[in-house]
């Protein structure tokens, strides 16, 4: 794949107008599939949480997961969307061998929820309101796995296998209106959107919401147009971006490749587009175009959905606290500085603080151990947050131990790597290895004794005051502690002994 | 022949109550008269007599053992191949399924196995019930055992002849623009088409889904009714069947009224187009009906001259979306084409070879009136006139109880003849397809021979939806009163049926 030409973004910017669209798939976790009995359960066996319906032989018919319509009313309501009174599923006709049916069942002009609207912070701490177009249910795919040739896609594979597990799990696609006006930040307020969804869905309990595991899918939608002109400018659609990050990372791309084809008098092609994350680059897919016929007609099969207002209302009186407001009330109880409060929103880390604080461990402990040593592993290792294993109960014991002066910070850094590795909670990782500092002075003090009978001068140089010799004494000590002494202790212990 | 394949369902049904015979005894009575005429009528295309004897045997054993069992336990029935069943192959009348053993039974062949009901086998239909004659069938037609050169009507001409030619008692049918209906009227037999919902589809290979509907097939109005009490009531798996119960279509039949029936007369299907002879019994049996006590009244509905040409967008339309699962991913025939077998070239070659032509001009015709662009004018047009025809219907109710006209304009014509022409074949069902549009219940029943050809012709009657009793009520009046002039049962005119020649 060649990679693109590029314009500078500064440049792209002053000359082009950004606009986005997001579509976000939300997969549900309710117990069963959207139209069947099936567990909702992709990660098993391949094709063994299948049935008639959901592997579409002839003669069977859907038949609507009530908790699904109910999920997708609260994600609606949670969108400040209207619900439909009365909805029909639809038909989306295509061809292709991970569609048992060989169409989906969707809901078109007719979605479930439509004109609502997000609040979303970018970093900066600006704070965009995103229209949402509609939320409509649908139903998954199966899964397809393209075996030989080395693009991992169906074409030049020698065979493919499909797992229908994911076959008719229920989706709920969200769908912005044109966001425009984010100017630079459009990469920034595309990824902190699809975040604030993930956070709401979360809070609602309707979806894992792990997008590494695929629960929140995103397209993005990127367009250009000059500064001053009306019309939108032809879009791309970047598919199935799985990581706030890349999410950033593929709009700033096609930010920047748009612009140098439009600034080089190109057109832009209309079509869907892939994100390699290892190049960071998209590449071409296939073209789209408004004129993609799906032949959509009304779902015969299905009685339109028909919430009753009394159900409508009571899912709106058991929606949790909007993310805005709950960020404005965190912040107050932990009393984070403005800066302190904003790395954690932008690293996503409010849950896991939050769980943290009421598993026990002080909010900045917390937010130190979850935005400093958690957040730099899960970079080294490339990896989200939220796929390293280590819980909130984890941290706040760590936190614990830490402030109890069972071990230090260094140790902690060492009981965490051995928490990722699987290797228990840190209590039984510190009994297990013996990684308790050692607190007693005898001990401490054979130690310092022995370290200044092979530094002599040293202890003259502190009854002098010079402090700074003392370092060498105390390296020594925590050396021969193998690092289990508390060095604030050693320092004291050391200027004792010189003044005996 | 042996006597017990002459009874009805209901009379048979007491003799098995009263332990005069067996459902052995029965079954074995119908399996016989398959293996004697089925060669020549082709009603079936598997017969499960292995299946249907060990039912019967488990019947009769828990008879004897004074277990309490159900109404129509121990009667054998055919069961149409477009419903699934776990022990035979289910074809659709399509060399696409051929072979094809699916993996679940329809909810209808549930119940009847549920009630103990031996299936006898499954019965012939036009590819994908895509059909007036069986000529559409992949495995060849079915033969009309009044004149075995003529058609026994379609799609459901194998449960028609079934009955026709007493290979079954009972049979079921499925009925999307008049597959139960038409062909009853051409065998001298009784088919209903119950209200849209009242019967769960789970399990019936669609057609058109919003058209399609299961009923019964039998010899009698109260056989009919029998059989709908047994497969009738709301089923989880069939979001669009019916919550409540409609009642008990035998005591409807039971009470066999017409007394004080407004009988609406449909000003758009009679006279012309109709052939004389069909037109003739119509208008005796509305003079039956007037000396019995009923008003006739003339309803006119006008939106009815729309109803072929609206039926034959929505059908295809659905049809083309219903049939895209025939793709040899999952199930069925395989075509794979020599040199570079891509997905496409494998579905393309596939359905080439595995759906017949009238399957594919359905497609073809389905998937351009769903086309972007073309969508307003054809299918949405196509459902403003469904919606016309429903008030042209609820007006005609206002008048009328029932409304009546012959259930087909003739009597069965030869093979062959509309072969050629599928206009001159859809319009056989001219006056079948508005209750699927409409999603009301229509009934067909036996009218006497035409004079022109001495062959069966048949009347249809409609009722507002939910109101299936009503047919039920008045269908059963007219056939006695029928009976009462002919001083016999309609099928005691068919010519016995030569066979093995």
């Amino acid at each position: 794949m060649a990679k693109a030409e590029l314009m500078n973004y500064e440049k792209a910017l002053e000359q082009f107008e950004v606009v986005i669209g997001l579509e976000v798939h939300v997969e549900l976790n309710t117990n069963t599939k959207m139209f069947c009995g099936c567990r909702n359960d992709f990660g098993d066996e391949p094709n063994t949480n299948v049935c008639p319906i959901c592997i579409g032989l002839p003669g069977s018919l859907p038949a609507v997961n009530k908790r699904a319509v109910e999920s997708s009313i609260a994600i609606g309501l949670a969108l400040g969307c209207s619900i439909a009174p009365t909805g029909r599923f639809a038909r989306k006709n295509y061809f292709y061998p991970d569609l048992a049916k060989n169409f989906q069942t969707s809901q078109y002009d007719e979605p479930i929820a439509f004109e609502g609207s997000l609040d979303v912070e970018v970093p900066s701490g600006k704070v965009f309101t995103v229209g949402i177009e509609r939320a409509h249910m649908e139903e998954d795919a199966g899964k397809l796995t393209h075996i030989g040739g080395n693009t991992g896609r169906i074409h030049g594979a020698e065979y493919s296998l499909v797992d229908y597990n994911r076959a008719g799990v229920p989706l709920v696609e969200i769908v912005t209106k044109p966001v425009l006006g984010a100017g630079a930040e459009a990469p920034e307020l595309a990824a902190a959107y699809v975040r604030s969804i993930r956070e709401i869905v979360k809070a609602l309990g309707v979806s894992d919401a792990r997008m590494e595991r695929g629960n929140v899918r995103c397209d993005a939608n990127v367009s250009l147009r000059p500064h001053g002109q009306e019309k939108l400018g032809t879009r791309t659609e970047t598919k199935n971006v799985n990581s706030l990050r890349s999410i950033e990372r593929a709009v700033r791309y096609e930010i920047q490749r748009q612009a140098h084809i439009l600034a080089n008098g190109g057109t832009i092609t209309q079509e869907t587009r892939h994100w390699h994350e290892d190049k960071g680059a998209t590449s071409a897919g296939r073209p789209k175009s408004d004129a993609d016929d799906y032949r959509y007609f009304p779902e015969p099969d299905l009685v339109p959905v028909q919430p009753s207002h009394e159900l409508i209302e009571s899912i709106r009186a058991t929606l949790p606290e909007n993310p805005a407001d709950r960020r404005k009330r965190l912040q107050a109880e932990w009393a984070f500085a403005d800066l302190e409060f904003r790395d954690v929103v932008n690293a996503g880390l409010l849950d896991q603080i939050e769980e943290t604080v009421a598993a026990g461990a002080k909010p900045q402990a917390a937010r130190k151990w979850w935005t400093g040593e958690i957040a730099r592993l899960a970079n080294t290792e490339d990896k989200e947050i939220e796929a390293l294993s280590v819980s909130a109960a984890d941290v706040a014991e760590l936190a614990q131990l830490v402030e109890s002066g069972k071990i230090n910070d260094r140790i902690g850094r060492e009981v965490l790597a051995a928490v990722l590795a699987g290797e228990g909670t840190p209590s039984a990782i510190v009994a297990a290895k013996g990684l308790e500092v050692v607190s007693d002075d005898g001990a401490l003090l054979a130690a310092i004794d022995e370290a200044l009978a092979a530094q002599p001068d040293v202890i003259e140089a502190i009854r002098e005051g010079r402090m700074q010799a003392a370092g060498a004494v105390i390296g020594a000590v925590m050396k021969a502690m193998k690092g289990q002494a508390d060095a604030a202790r050693v320092r004291e212990l050391l200027v004792q002994r010189a003044s005996e | 022949m042996n006597e017990l394949i002459r009874k009805s369902a209901a009379e048979l049904v007491e003799l098995l109550g009263s332990k005069q015979v067996s459902s052995v005894e029965v079954t074995k009575a119908h399996l016989d008269r398959i293996t004697e005429v089925n060669p020549t009528i082709h009603s079936y295309l598997h017969v499960t007599d292995e299946a249907a004897l060990s039912v019967a045997a488990d019947i009769d054993r828990r008879r004897a053992a004074g277990e309490s069992l159900s109404p129509l336990a121990g009667l054998p029935i055919a069961v149409k191949d477009n419903l699934t069943t776990t022990d035979a192959p289910t074809t659709a009348g399509s060399k696409i399924l051929e072979g094809w053993v699916p993996q679940y039974d329809a909810t209808v062949v549930r119940r009847l196995r549920e009630q103990g009901m031996p299936i006898l086998g499954k019965t012939n239909l036009d590819e994908f019930a895509m059909g007036s004659s069986t000529e559409f069938s992949a495995y060849g037609p079915s033969k009309n055992p009044w004149d075995i050169e003529r058609i026994p009507g379609g799609s459901g001409g194998g449960s028609s002849s079934a009955v026709a030619a007493f290979t079954a008692p009972l049979a079921i049918g499925s009925d999307t623009g008049g597959s139960i209906r038409f062909p009853a009227a051409v065998t001298g037999t009784v088919g209903h088409k119950p209200t849209y919902g009242a019967v769960s589809r789970y399990g019936l290979i669609a057609l058109a889904s919003s058209l399609d509907q299961i009923g019964p097939v039998s010899r009698s109005v109260l056989d009919a009714a029998l059989l709908q009490d047994v497969i009738a009531g709301h089923d989880p798996h069939d979001s669009t069947s019916l919550p409540e119960s409609l009642g008990s279509m035998a005591d409807a039949a039971r009470r066999a009224s017409v007394a004080g029936k407004r009988i609406g007369v449909i000003k758009q299907l009679t006279g012309a187009g109709f052939q004389p002879g069909v037109q003739a019994r119509f208008d005796e049996s509305l003079a039956l009906l007037a000396k019995a006590g009923a008003e006739i009244v003339e309803v006119d509905c006008p939106s009815f001259e729309y109803a072929i040409a609206a039926y034959y967008l929505i059908l295809p339309a659905e049809a083309s979306s219903n049939l895209a699962k025939f793709d040899s991913v999952r199930f069925g025939l395989r075509i794979t084409p020599e040199g570079n077998p891509t997905i496409e070239r494998v579905m393309a070659a596939t359905r080439e070879a595995g759906f017949g032509p009238e399957v594919k001009r359905r497609i073809i015709l389905g998937t351009y009136a769903l086309s972007s662009g073309y969508y307003d004018a054809y299918y949405g047009s196509a459902q403003k006139v469904r919606t016309l025809i429903q008030r042209d219907l609820a007006a005609a109710f206002e008048k009328a109880d029932v409304l009546v006209s012959p259930t087909a304009p003739t009597t069965a014509f030869k093979f062959g003849e509309k072969l050629e022409d599928p206009l001159a074949m859809y319009l056989n069902d001219i006056a079948t397809i508005p209750a699927n549009l409409a999603g009301i219940p229509g009934m067909a029943i036996p009218n006497g021979l035409a004079d022109e050809d001495g062959l069966p012709s048949g009347i249809q009657l409609l009722a507002p939806a939910r109101e299936d009793a009503r047919l039920y009520e008045v269908a059963a009046a007219l056939e006695a009163l029928h009976e009462g002039v002919w001083g016999k049962r309609m099928m005691d005119f068919a010519p016995e049926l030569k066979v093995g020649a």
